[in-house]
C-alpha cells in the first residue's frame, strides 16, 4: 500500500527588538548568564509586563507579508505550565484570539534540474501569534543550570495547516519563511542562535485517504536539513510500524540529527491543561487601518515576486536569480548596477562569478566590500565596448574589489587598455591567418568558432592589449576576402 | 487630636516640621519608641529597619535645613503593607515562602514616596499573600486589635490599620483586593480608602488578584488620607492597567466641596447578616448627612448577592496564576526534601504557603481547568459586567452611596478561622467595590457597646476620588470617633 | 456547573503537594464554597460582555527601548542554590 505523509509546522521566530517583549531590559545573544535580566524577566514578587511596541509592528509585517488577515483587536492569554525555564511559570500568549490568521507560505519545489526552476505551491498557515521566549537549562552531570538571558524575547509562532506532504516541501517551507523572516526585518532568523525553531506534527495514511492518521511531534529539529533529515526519517519510521502490523501511538519524539535517529520523550505525564485565561495586567491591542496601513508601506517585495520580476524585467537566467534572490542586499547591488549599466546579464554574471568570488576569499559581507554597483557598470562597458578584454577585466575586478578604485582607474594605471593601431592590428591579423590553416580550412568549411583559432595567436603578439572588437572585425573582413 | 507626638495627624506633624518645632528625627525616634512600647503586643510589624528610618529622617531633615523640602510628606514615616517592594529592604507577604526574600528593586508607590521625602517605615503584617481578613493568615503572627487584644484587626491589611490606629506610624499603605484595607480600617478606627482601579501603580505590590488588586492610604484624618493618596496615585507606564488622568491636589480641592451631596442608599447592603449595632451606627450617619441638607436616595445594586462568588471565582483565579512563580527556583523557600527539579515545586510550594492560599490556589486552579472554564471563569466576569452596571445605573441619580464597611465589628482570634466561608463573608459590603473597580472610603462612625470600633463606607465615582474624600470629611468633622484612641 | 472537585487533580495542576488530612478538609470546605458559587447559574447571562479590565484602554505599550536591568549579582541575590552566575537545578528532564 502506499501512504501519504501529512506534515503540519510550528515555526517559533524570535522577533528582532533592541528590549524584550514585555520588558524594557536589552534583548540579545551570545552574553555572560543571567546578564539581561530585570525585575520582570525574573519575576520577581510584584512585576508587571508592558508590551514592546516594535515586536506587535513585526508581527503584524510578518502577517501582511504572509497574506494574513490582521484581527481588529487581539488580546494576551495567560498560558499556564510549570518549567524551570518559564519564570512565571506561565507565559503570555495568545490563545484564542491571535493577531494574524489565514495565510500562507509560497514554497518552491526542487526542478528537474539545477537550471530549471521548480514548481510553486502555497501552504496555508492557520495563525501567527505573539508570545515571549523562556530561558535555557543547561544541563550538566548532576543537575541543570539556568541563564535567563533569553527569557522575554519576542517570540512569533507561525502554524501551518497540516498540509505538507513531504520531507522536501517542510524544508522548502521553513527555507522560503525564513527568507520573507529575514526580507522584512523581522528576525534574523539564525538557527544556531535559536532565532528560528520548528517543530513538526507528522501522520501518514494510506494514499486516497482523507482522514488524518495519529500524529506524532517531532522536536529538536534544530537547523534546517535536520528538519528535512528528521521528517524523512519519521515517515520512514511510520511507514515501517503499519507495514509491520503496528499501530502509531500519539507522542512526542526527538529527533537527533547527529545519529539521524528519534527516541520518544518518555516522561512523567502530567496532564496538559494550559488553563488560559485572559492576562488581567496587559491591555488588549487594537489594529486600525492606518497602522496596518503603515507597516505595508514598509513591506518588502517577497523574495519569490522578485525572483519573478529580475526574471521578466531583466532577463536573467533563472540559476542567476537563485543564487541573487536569497541575499536582499545582493539583489539590491544586482538591480542598481544592472540600471546603471543597463547589460543585466553581464552583471548578473560578475556578481554571481566573481564578487561572490572575492567575498568568500576575503571572508567579509557586501556591506563590508570596497566595490559598488557602479563600479561592476563601469566595467561590463568597458569590457563591452572593446576598451577592456575579458580576460585582463577578470584582473581589473580584483584589484577594484580590494582598492576600491574604479575601473577606468585600475586599466589606467596597469595600462590595460586595448591597442587599436589598425595597421598593427591587421598584420597581426594576416600572420594568425598564415600561421593556423587548419583554423582557416575550419572556417571555411562554415565552422565560424574557428575564428577563435586565431585569436589566441593574436593576443600573443599584441601582448594581450588587442581591442577584441576589433580583432574580431578585422579577421572576418580578411577571412571574408579569401 | 491628641498631644503625644506619636498619635499626630500627618497634617500637624507637616506643620509642627514646617515651623521647624519639631525635627524628622525627633519624629521618628518617637514612633519607634512607641512602637517598641507597643508593638509586643499589638505586633503590627513584621519587621522594621531602626537604622534605616533613621538614616531616612536625618536626610530629611538636612533636605529642610538646605530649603529643599520635598513637600508636605517630607520627613513622616509611612509604614508599609509587606507586599509593596522596598529596595534592600525585605519582602515577604506575611509567607514562609518569602521569608527570607530582600527585594533588589523599588515598587513604583515606595519610588514616589522617596520623592516626596517620606520616610519608608517598617513592613506591616497581613494575611499572606493578603488573602484572609484577620491577619491569622499570616505564618509569622496574627496582628491584634489595638481596641481589644483578643481581636483581630481586620485584614488583609490589618497590620496597617493597627500600625495607624496603635500610634506606631501616622501613616500606612496597605493593598485592597476585596476590602483588604477599608474592612482592618473600619475594625481599627482609622480612615483606609481604596481608589478607583488603575489610580495607583501596581508596580511593586505582590499580585493577589491582579484585576481587583489596588494600593491605598491608611490614616488618622480624611485628610491626611487625601495627602498621601496625592502623592502615590499618577499613571506610571511599568503599570499597563493605571489610568492617565489628572492627579488634583486632593487636599486643596476637597475642602472646597461643601455639598450638598445625593447619596444612596442600598438595601441589599443592609440585609441579613448585619450586625444591628453596625447597622444603627451606619443609620445614624445616614441621618447626619440627611439633615446637613444631603438627598437621601434609595438605590438598587440588584446583583449585589452574587459578589461574593464572583470575588472568589476571579479572585482565586487570578491568584492560581500569580502565585505560580513561586516556586522555590529563582527565589524563595526551597524544599531540603526535594529529590528533582519537579519535585522542588510540589514540596517548596506545599511548604512554603498556608492553608488559605493552598486553598485558594486549588479553587482558582480548578475554575480555571479545562471544562470548567464557561461555566466559572466566564461566566463569574459576565456578572461582574452586571455587578459594574449596577453601580454605573445607580450613580446615574446619587453622587455615592453609603453602606457599613464591615457587617461586623472586630470578632476575636480564632472566631472564624475554621470556617472560611465564614471568613469570606466579611468581605461581603466591600468586595462590590473591587469587581466595579470604584474607589471607596471607610470612616470612622461609632463603636459598639463593647467598645468596639464601627466603619462608615463611602462609595464614589470612578476617578472621582476628591468628591469621595470631600463627603467623608464631612462627616468626619462633625464627629469625634477617630480621638477615641485604644487603651494600650 | 458541576462540583465533582477532584482534588488529586487539580494539586497537580496547581505543583501543590497535599497531606491526606488537607485533601479531606480542602475538598470539604470548597465544596462548601462551590455549593455557594452554584447560585450563579440563576443569572441569565447571555448578551452580556466579560468583564476583564474594570476601565479597559487599547494599546497600552512603550516603544522598544533597552535599560539596564539587574546586575547579575543583584538578580541571584535571591537564589536558593547558584554556581557559574546560574540558577541550580536539580537535573531536569527534557519535556512536561
Amino acid at each position: 500500500m502506499n501512504y501519504e505523509a501529512v506534515i503540519g509546522l510550528e515555526v517559533h521566530v524570535q522577533v528582532k527588538t533592541r528590549s524584550k517583549m514585555f520588558t524594557r531590559v536589552e534583548a540579545g545573544y551570545g552574553r555572560a548568564p543571567n546578564t539581561l535580566t530585570d525585575p520582570v524577566v525574573l519575576a520577581l514578587p510584584g512585576v508587571l509586563p508592558v508590551m514592546n511596541k516594535v515586536a506587535l509592528d513585526a508581527i503584524i509585517k510578518a502577517g501582511l507579508m504572509l497574506g494574513c488577515e490582521i484581527a481588529p483587536v487581539c488580546k494576551w492569554d495567560r498560558k499556564n505550565y510549570f518549567y524551570p525555564d518559564s519564570p512565571k511559570n506561565y507565559q503570555i500568549s495568545q490563545y484564542d484570539q491571535p493577531i494574524c490568521r489565514g495565510g500562507f507560505v509560497e514554497i518552491e519545489l526542487p526542478g528537474s534540474a539545477r537550471n530549471v526552476m521548480g514548481e510553486h505551491k502555497r501552504i496555508p498557515l492557520t495563525r501567527i501569534h505573539l508570545e515571549e521566549d523562556v530561558g535555557k537549562l543547561n544541563h550538566e552531570t548532576v543537575d541543570s543550570l539556568i541563564d535567563y538571558n533569553r527569557a522575554g524575547t519576542p517570540l512569533m509562532e507561525i502554524v501551518s495547516e497540516p498540509a505538507m506532504h513531504s520531507a522536501e516541501e517542510a524544508f522548502a517551507y521553513l527555507t522560503s519563511l525564513r527568507q520573507t523572516m529575514i526580507y522584512g526585518g523581522i528576525s534574523d532568523c539564525d538557527m544556531e542562535k535559536g532565532q528560528l525553531r520548528c517543530d513538526a506534527n507528522i501522520s501518514i495514511r494510506p494514499a486516497g485517504e482523507t482522514k488524518l492518521g495519529t500524529k506524532v511531534e517531532l522536536k529538536n529539529l534544530n537547523s534546517i536539513s535536520f528538519v528535512r533529515d528528521g521528517i524523512a526519517h519519521e515517515i520512514k519510521r511510520q511507514v515501517a510500524v503499519i507495514q509491520a502490523g503496528g499501530t502509531i501511538v500519539q507522542e512526542t519524539r526527538d529527533y537527533d540529527g547527529q545519529t539521524g535517529t528519534s527516541q520518544s520523550l518518555r516522561t512523567k505525564e502530567m496532564a496538559h491543561d494550559y488553563r488560559y485565561f485572559p492576562d488581567p495586567d496587559l491591555m488588549p491591542v487594537k489594529v486600525d487601518e492606518a497602522w496596518k496601513a503603515r507597516i505595508k508601506s514598509e513591506c518588502p517585495e517577497l523574495p519569490f515576486d522578485k525572483q519573478r520580476r529580475f526574471i521578466e524585467q531583466y532577463q536573467v537566467p533563472y540559476t542567476i536569480t537563485s543564487v541573487l534572490v536569497p541575499d536582499q542586499e545582493l539583489s539590491a547591488f544586482f538591480e542598481e548596477a544592472a540600471k546603471l549599466s543597463g547589460k543585466p546579464q553581464q552583471v548578473g554574471n560578475w556578481i554571481v562569478n566573481d564578487l561572490l568570488r572575492e567575498l568568500g576569499n576575503a571572508r567579509i559581507g557586501l556591506a563590508e566590500a570596497k566595490v559598488k554597483p557602479a563600479h561592476i557598470a563601469e566595467l561590463v562597458k568597458l569590457v563591452d565596448s572593446g576598451t577592456l578584454l575579458s580576460n585582463a577585466a577578470k584582473d581589473v575586478f580584483v584589484e577594484v574589489f580590494q582598492t576600491g578604485d574604479s575601473p577606468a582607474a585600475v586599466v589606467d594605471r596597469k595600462g590595460l587598455k586595448a591597442e587599436t593601431n589598425a595597421g598593427e592590428l591587421e598584420q597581426w591579423c594576416r600572420d594568425a591567418i598564415a600561421a593556423n590553416p587548419k583554423s582557416l580550412a575550419d572556417f571555411k568549411a562554415g565552422k565560424d568558432s574557428a575564428i577563435n583559432g586565431f585569436k589566441g595567436f593574436i593576443m600573443k603578439a599584441a601582448k594581450g592589449k588587442a581591442n577584441p572588437k576589433l580583432v574580431d572585425e578585422t579577421l572576418r573582413r580578411l577571412l571574408a576576402g579569401l | 487630636m491628641s498631644s503625644d507626638l506619636h498619635y499626630k495627624t500627618a497634617t500637624e506633624l507637616t506643620e509642627l516640621l514646617a515651623d521647624k518645632k519639631l525635627s524628622s528625627v525627633e519624629l521618628m525616634k518617637s514612633v519607634i519608641d512607641r512602637t517598641k512600647a507597643v508593638d509586643g503586643r499589638v505586633k503590627a510589624f513584621n519587621s522594621y529597619d531602626e537604622k534605616d528610618a533613621l538614616a531616612q529622617a536625618k536626610a530629611s531633615d538636612d533636605r529642610r535645613a538646605r530649603g529643599l523640602s520635598a513637600g508636605p510628606l517630607d520627613g513622616i514615616p509611612v509604614g508599609l503593607k509587606d507586599v509593596i517592594a522596598v529596595e534592600g529592604q525585605p519582602l515577604t507577604a506575611s509567607s514562609k515562602m518569602l521569608a527570607n526574600f530582600v527585594s533588589p528593586y523599588d515598587s513604583t508607590v515606595t519610588k514616589k514616596l522617596k520623592q516626596a521625602g517620606a520616610i519608608c517605615w517598617g513592613r506591616l503584617n497581613l494575611d499572606e499573600f493578603a488573602m484572609g481578613s484577620s491577619t491569622e493568615n499570616s505564618a509569622f503572627h496574627t496582628t491584634r486589635n489595638p481596641y481589644d487584644l483578643e481581636r483581630v484587626p481586620g485584614g488583609s491589611s490589618g497590620g496597617s490599620a493597627a500600625a495607624v490606629s496603635a500610634g506606631e506610624a501616622p501613616l500606612a499603605l496597605g493593598s485592597d483586593t476585596g476590602g483588604s484595607i477599608r474592612q482592618p480600617a473600619a475594625l481599627c478606627n482609622v480612615v483606609g480608602m481604596k481608589p478607583t482601579y488603575g489610580l495607583v501603580s501596581r508596580y511593586g505590590l505582590i499580585a493577589f488578584a491582579s484585576s481587583l488588586d489596588q494600593i491605598g492610604p491608611f490614616a488618622r484624618s480624611v485628610d491626611d488620607a487625601a495627602l498621601l493618596l496625592g502623592a502615590i496615585a499618577g499613571h506610571d507606564p511599568l503599570d499597563s492597567t493605571s489610568f492617565k488622568t489628572e492627579v488634583p491636589d486632593y487636599c486643596l480641592e476637597l475642602a472646597k466641596r461643601k455639598g450638598p451631596w445625593r447619596l444612596g442608599i442600598a438595601k441589599e447592603y443592609f440585609g441579613e447578616g448585619l450586625d444591628p449595632e453596625v447597622g444603627a451606627a451606619v443609620q445614624a450617619a445616614v441621618e447626619f448627612y440627611r439633615k446637613q441638607g444631603c438627598e437621601i436616595k434609595e438605590v438598587s445594586l440588584p446583583h449585589t448577592e452574587y459578589a461574593l462568588d464572583v470575588y472568589y471565582i476571579i479572585a482565586t483565579a487570578e491568584c492560581s496564576s500569580n502565585l505560580a512563580r513561586y516556586d522555590g527556583i529563582r527565589y524563595g523557600h526551597r524544599s531540603k526534601e526535594a529529590t528533582d527539579a519537579i519535585d522542588i515545586y510540589f514540596k517548596s510550594r506545599a511548604e512554603g504557603f498556608g492553608p488559605e492560599v493552598k486553598r485558594r490556589i486549588i479553587l482558582g486552579t480548578y475554575v480555571l481547568s479545562s471544562g470548567y472554564y464557561d461555566a466559572y471563569y466566564l461566566r463569574a466576569q459576565k456578572v461582574r459586567t452586571l455587578i459594574r452596571q449596577d453601580f454605573l445605573d445607580a450613580y446615574q441619580s446619587v453622587d455615592a452611596i453609603l453602606t457599613p464597611t464591615s457587617p461586623t465589628p472586630a470578632f476575636k482570634v480564632g472566631e472564624k478561622a475554621a470556617n472560611p466561608l465564614a471568613m469570606y463573608l466579611s468581605d461581603i459590603y466591600t468586595i462590590g467595590v473591587n469587581l466595579a473597580g470604584l474607589p471607596g472610603i471607610s470612616v470612622p462612625c461609632g463603636f459598639s457597646k463593647s467598645g468596639l470600633p464601627i466603619g462608615l463606607q463611602v462609595i464614589g465615582q470612578p476617578f472621582k476620588e476628591t468628591e469621595l474624600f470631600a463627603i467623608a470629611r464631612s462627616y468626619e468633622q462633625a464627629h469625634e470617633w477617630g480621638s477615641r484612641l485604644p487603651a494600650l | 456547573m458541576s462540583t465533582d472537585l477532584n482534588i488529586d487533580h487539580v494539586a497537580n495542576l496547581a505543583r501543590l503537594a497535599l497531606t491526606p488530612e488537607e485533601k479531606a478538609r480542602f475538598s470539604a470546605q470548597l465544596g462548601d464554597v462551590l455549593g455557594h458559587i452554584e447560585q450563579l447559574r440563576k443569572i441569565d447571562v447571555s448578551g452580556v460582555e466579560a468583564t476583564a479590565h474594570a476601565y479597559p484602554v487599547f494599546n497600552v505599550w512603550a516603544d522598544d527601548v533597552a535599560r539596564p536591568g539587574l546586575p547579575v549579582e543583584a538578580a541571584l541575590q535571591n537564589a536558593p542554590e547558584h554556581r557559574d552566575n546560574m540558577i541550580v537545578v536539580p537535573k531536569v528532564v527534557e519535556g512536561e
